[in-house]
């Protein structure tokens, strides 16, 4: 090692290392930055000892002391918001929907709890407040698929509609004009007759034969629906698909139906009362 | 004076770095591969069927992870938003892992089978049209445009090189089996769900005639979160 060397310009301590003449300068650092270092190093001594940390072997890691996991963390916060709740829980589980719609504080609650399950799960297609949307029916008014009592809705939401759950509402308009159920002439004069039920157009006896021999059997006799078959109303003037003479040749020829998913199973009943009873509330509900 | 050795010859200052880099390195992540916790063992988790790949990948050609993650995580207000946590098992077949770290839109992780596929196609084609107050961009052209699909088989035989254990019989039908799920009831899921239980099968952008990049995006969307039996799944085996 060279000995101690001052540089002549600056009078810092060279390193003693040297590149063409040129000398490097020893300049320490700063001294509140070393101590920083010390302090992050023992730091992660502390760690060490108190979580996890260290792998030794055998497949396995040191636990630390204080034992601590994070998914056993949040099982314990679940398990103490149950506890907490609990009171409210048995009572929602205890209760049929009927009976959480009469009861104030049962109300109160399902309503706050309802908007936010609302919100997460069911905007995307029924809109913020249940306006609907092109083919997601309105949740708002009381024009209902299948069925606005308590009990139907909740049914629609534990099960679904169309869903993969083997309870599922089920139904399907056959495709009238590509199975030669009826011919282009009968769908003209029973799309009339149908447009004729919300006091559009003239309807024609024939167009009222043939909806009383095809279409009544889902969508009743007076073309007010069938919640049981989950025919729609199509004397209202709220339609999923459009409203017009095309958009109901459009349902004769290539039959849409929408599908609504089933929440059991990614709900908890309770939450499915919940939001039943906000549903229930939204304006409609019989 | 072994200082001068390092700082006079390029070649021993490298080697020295990757040394001392490399230590770093191995320290982190060779005890990983030791444990038998980093991945906890589940039932359901399967590589994912050719058509979920081909979705997945148009999924990180058009940078989706930039607004959504893919990756509950264990706290409560998102396992009550979104559903169970995220396991390591169900990313253990992704390269490269779709966790993602912000969250413009909501978390992804537990999408599979909260919409239908209805909903999927015009939301994808314009989100305003069902989320009126949305600020997602658009793909209308995902649902022009054909998925090439020659393919399959070489994205099958990349994942095994890295990893993936796609036998050699999922590997010889992979272009099959991708039909077979995008066209529904026609081509034959029998063996398809053999080769991957659980795959959601259909038509999925209403247009039977083709199969689009949408088909594969939403057959991809619609299997997250969903592989993963959590019946059997015991938490207290899985705890860190
Ligand atoms: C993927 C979109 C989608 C989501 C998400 C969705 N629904 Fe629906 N829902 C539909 C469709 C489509 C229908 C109409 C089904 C039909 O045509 O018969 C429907 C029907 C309904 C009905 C019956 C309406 C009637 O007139 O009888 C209720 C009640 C309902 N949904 C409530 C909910 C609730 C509550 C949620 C959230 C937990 C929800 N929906 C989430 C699509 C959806
Ligand atoms: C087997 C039962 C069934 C029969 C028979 C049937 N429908 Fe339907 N129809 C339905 C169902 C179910 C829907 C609703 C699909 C949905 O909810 O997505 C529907 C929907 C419609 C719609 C669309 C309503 C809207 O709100 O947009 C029209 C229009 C319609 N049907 C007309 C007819 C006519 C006309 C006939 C007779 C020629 C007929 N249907 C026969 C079951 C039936
Ligand atoms: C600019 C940011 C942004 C990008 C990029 C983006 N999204 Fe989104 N996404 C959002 C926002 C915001 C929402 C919430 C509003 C809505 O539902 O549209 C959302 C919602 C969603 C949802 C519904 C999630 C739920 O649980 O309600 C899905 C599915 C989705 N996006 C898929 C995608 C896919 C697939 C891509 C890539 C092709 C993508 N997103 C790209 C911002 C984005």
């Amino acid at each position: 090692m060279a000995q101690k060397e001052h540089d002549a310009l600056t009078g810092t301590e060279t390193t003693g290392h040297e590149w063409d003449g040129i000398k490097e300068l020893n300049t320490p650092l700063p001294r509140w930055w070393v101590y920083l270092l010390w302090v992050t190093v023992i730091w992660a001594v502390v760690y060490y000892v108190l979580y996890p940390s260290w792998p030794i072997g055998l497949g396995d890691y040191t636990k630390g002391v204080l034992g601590y996991s994070s998914r056993a963390e949040l099982a314990k916060e679940l398990e103490a918001v149950k506890q907490s709740r609990a009171g409210w829980l048995q009572r929602f589980e205890d209760s049929t929907v009927e009976e959480v719609a009469g009861d104030p504080d049962l109300l109160n609650y399902a309503m706050a709890g309802g908007r936010v399950i609302f919100a997460d799960n069911c905007a995307p297609c029924h809109g913020s407040g249940g306006q609907g949307a092109p083919a997601y029916p309105v949740l708002a008014d009381d024009d209902w698929i299948w069925g606005g009592t308590l009990e139907d809705i909740l049914f629609t939401i534990r099960y679904g509609v169309r869903a993969t759950h083997d309870e599922t509402r089920l139904s399907e308009m056959p495709n009238f004009l590509a199975d030669e159920i009826i011919t282009a002439e009968e769908a003209g004069e029973v799309t009339d007759y149908v447009m004729s039920l919300t006091g559009a157009g003239v309807a024609t006896v024939a167009g009222q034969t043939v909806f009383m021999e095809q279409c009544a059997a889902c969508h009743g006799e007076d073309g007010k629906g069938l919640k049981e078959l989950g025919g729609p109303n199509l004397a209202d003037g709220i339609w999923l698909y459009g409203e017009g003479r095309d958009a109901v040749m459009a349902q004769l020829g290539n039959p849409r139906h929408g599908e609504m998913p089933a929440w059991v199973g990614r709900l908890d009943d309770v939450s499915i009362k919940q939001v039943t009873v906000y549903v229930h509330s939204l304006g409609g509900g019989q | 004076m072994s200082h001068e050795k390092f700082e006079t010859n390029v070649i021993i200052l490298i080697i020295g770095i990757l040394i001392t880099i490399s230590i770093g390195g191995l320290v982190q992540l060779v005890p990983l591969y030791t444990m038998e916790q980093t991945i906890e063992e589940v039932d359901g988790m399967r590589p994912y069927s050719p058509l979920e790949l081909a979705g997945r990948n148009i999924y990180v050609r058009e940078g989706c992870y930039t607004c959504h993650s893919q990756q509950v995580r264990p706290f409560r207000d998102e396992a009550e938003r979104y559903g169970h946590y995220s396991l390591a098992a169900e990313s253990m077949y992704d390269h490269p892992f779709q966790w993602g770290s912000k969250r413009t839109g909501p978390d992804l992780a537990r999408v599979g089978g909260k919409y239908s596929n209805d909903w999927h196609v015009a939301h994808m084609i314009d989100p305003r049209s069902v989320v009126p107050e949305s600020i997602m961009p658009g793909y209308p052209f995902l649902a022009e445009k054909d998925l090439g699909f020659d393919d399959a088989a070489d994205h099958l035989g990349t994942l095994r090189v890295v990893g993936v254990p796609y036998t050699d019989d999922q590997i010889a039908n992979a272009a099959a089996d991708l039909a077979a799920q995008a066209n529904g009831e026609e081509g034959d899921t029998d063996a398809l769900l053999a080769r991957y239980p659980k795959a959601v099968v259909g038509d999925f952008d209403g247009d039977p005639a083709r199969v689009t990049e949408l088909d594969a995006m939403i057959a991809y969307l619609q299997m997250l979160g969903t592989l993963v039996d959590f019946t059997t799944f015991k938490p207290e085996m899985a705890q860190r």
